[in-house]
């Protein structure tokens, strides 16, 4: 057993070039990582924001979102909407205090295997040397799901102290 | 003591803006003077916290409370509430998703305290901080604990039904207490518990008059900067930040007939598990570049983010709160 942090990366991929593009890299016999895993969506445009933000709130350290490359798109331009939401996830998650490191957009068409596996082990080792993010734990510490009738923790009474 | 049904509202981390709507229903107040016995209501009325906690459980018939859970008070007052109380209402965005007070949560406890006790406008050069235990010459003084994250009522405490809004419309707020009233008259039934009452499941664009186009702009402006509003046509074609999308209807959509953007003050929709979420896949939509570099510039003009998506509802958001105020960095 070694103490290297291994992320969790949540990846969300394109059903006609990402995903295949990962099926490729499988058949081909590339490795990559076993910290990402894939979800397949008809479409990156199909990728609300919603997704990325219960992904970082469940407990994710990276989210990838890989689309066909701008002008290829199966349903002619939702990947634009993707890279425009995805510009703007970026913004907010950083004003949240979530680094824009951690999410990471990606253009693979179904040939693209390897090239897609290189962007993967890339991102992996970003979101390693990141950190890990441990929100779930966070809110945990504050009282969320917590028992009902527990006394609410006393980190405030210490974070008080701590500034006297 | 009058055998009527009893009524209580409260106020956790708020503004009191929630009391003066309820105060607002005019002359159906009397309304519920003449059904109900009010039994604390700090803002109207003198009672005590000590008379409430001499009351038997769950004797109060409905209580509206609103605000946040800011401190140990508001906690401990939420749940002496609910044990005191049948029908408990998360009364207005406070309660419900944390609204104003819950924009503390992008901040780190130790920049809320600085600004609150160390900044240019403050006399206290011994950069005094509050603690939750003093000791005087006279013994020990208690302050409640401020909690580093604000949250909702419903995190705290069981809530039987939720009432949005900042403040919830006044018109709606008659309709509840009618409603209440026929059920107390055997008239009509409680709503299913867990239900969001005085408000509808659409979204505010659904009540909106204004025209909506095929929507394409290439910047974002402030209202305050714009010369000339068009009337007719939906607000952000014309490239304002309205919140409409997203936002639950019920209030009438006051705020765009008047040309104000909708600032999201009803919350999420039905079916809306971030409202943040969903107004970035709406503002997407509508901007009109596929190119990366254009795609920030017209983004830069949309300074906020953050504040723009969970101005009323961060505390209830997926992530809830920033990082440092999580880590108290």
């Amino acid at each position: 057993m070694t103490d290297i942090f291994e992320p969790i990366i949540v990846g969300f991929t394109c059903n006609w070039c990402s995903y295949r593009a990962a099926d490729a890299a499988g058949t081909g016999r590339t490795k990559y990582p076993p910290n990402i895993r894939l979800i397949r969506l008809m479409c990156s445009g199909r990728l609300d924001p919603t997704f990325v933000f219960k992904a970082f709130a469940k407990g994710a350290d990276g989210v990838m979102v890989a689309g066909c490359h701008p002008g290829d798109c199966h349903y002619v331009e939702q990947n634009y909407k993707t890279m425009r939401r995805f510009h703007m996830m970026q913004r907010t998650l950083e004003q949240l205090g979530i680094e824009p490191g951690r999410i990471k957009l990606v253009w693979a068409s179904a040939a693209e295997g390897n090239l897609l596996v290189k962007q993967m082990v890339g991102f992996i080792d970003e979101v390693r040397a990141l950190g890990p993010l441990n929100w779930p734990k966070w809110q945990a510490e504050h009282g969320y799901y917590a028992e009902m009738d527990e006394n609410p923790r006393s980190v405030g009474a210490k974070a008080m102290e701590e500034q006297a | 003591m009058s055998d009527k049904p009893k009524f209580a509202m409260y106020w956790a981390a708020s503004c009191g803006g929630c009391e003066i709507a309820v105060l607002n229903i005019n002359e159906k107040i009397l309304d519920v003077d003449a059904n109900f016995d009010v039994v604390f209501w700090p803002l109207a009325m003198d009672a005590k916290v000590k008379d409430v906690e001499a009351m038997p459980d769950k004797s109060i018939l409905l209580t509206l409370f609103n605000g946040g859970m800011r401190n140990s008070d508001n906690v401990a007052m939420a749940k002496l509430m609910r044990q005191k109380s049948q029908i408990l209402v998360s009364f207005g965005s406070c309660a419900t998703e944390g609204c104003i007070p819950g924009l503390a949560n992008l901040s780190s406890m130790k920049e809320l305290f600085d600004t609150a006790y160390q900044t240019i406008t403050t006399d206290n050069p011994q950069n005094i901080r509050p603690q939750v235990k003093t000791p005087v010459l006279e013994g020990e003084l208690h302050i409640p604990e401020f909690f580093p994250v604000l949250r909702t009522l419903d995190e705290v405490v069981d809530v039987d039904y939720y009432m949005p809004g900042c403040p919830p419309e006044s018109h709606q707020i008659a309709a509840v207490v009618a409603l209440v009233v026929d059920v107390l008259h055997g008239k009509a039934a409680l709503p299913p518990k867990g239900s969001v009452i005085g408000a509808g499941g659409s979204t505010v664009c659904d009540e909106c008059p204004r025209t909506r186009n095929v929507k394409t702009i290439k910047k974002f402006v402030r209202v305050q900067d714009v010369e000339v509003i068009d009337p007719q046509m939906c607000l952000l074609e014309q490239g304002i930040p309205c919140n409409g999308p997203a936002t639950r209807s019920g209030c009438g959509a006051l705020c765009p007939k008047a040309s104000a953007q909708c600032i999201g003050c009803y919350g999420p929709a039905d079916d809306v598990p971030d409202f943040g979420a969903r107004l970035m896949t709406a503002f997407s939509s509508v901007i009109d570049s596929n190119d990366p570099a254009e795609i920030d510039r017209i983004l830069d003009t949309l300074p906020d983010p953050a504040g723009q998506f969970y101005r009323f509802n961060l505390a209830k958001s997926l992530l809830r709160a920033a990082r440092p105020a999580w880590r108290n960095e």
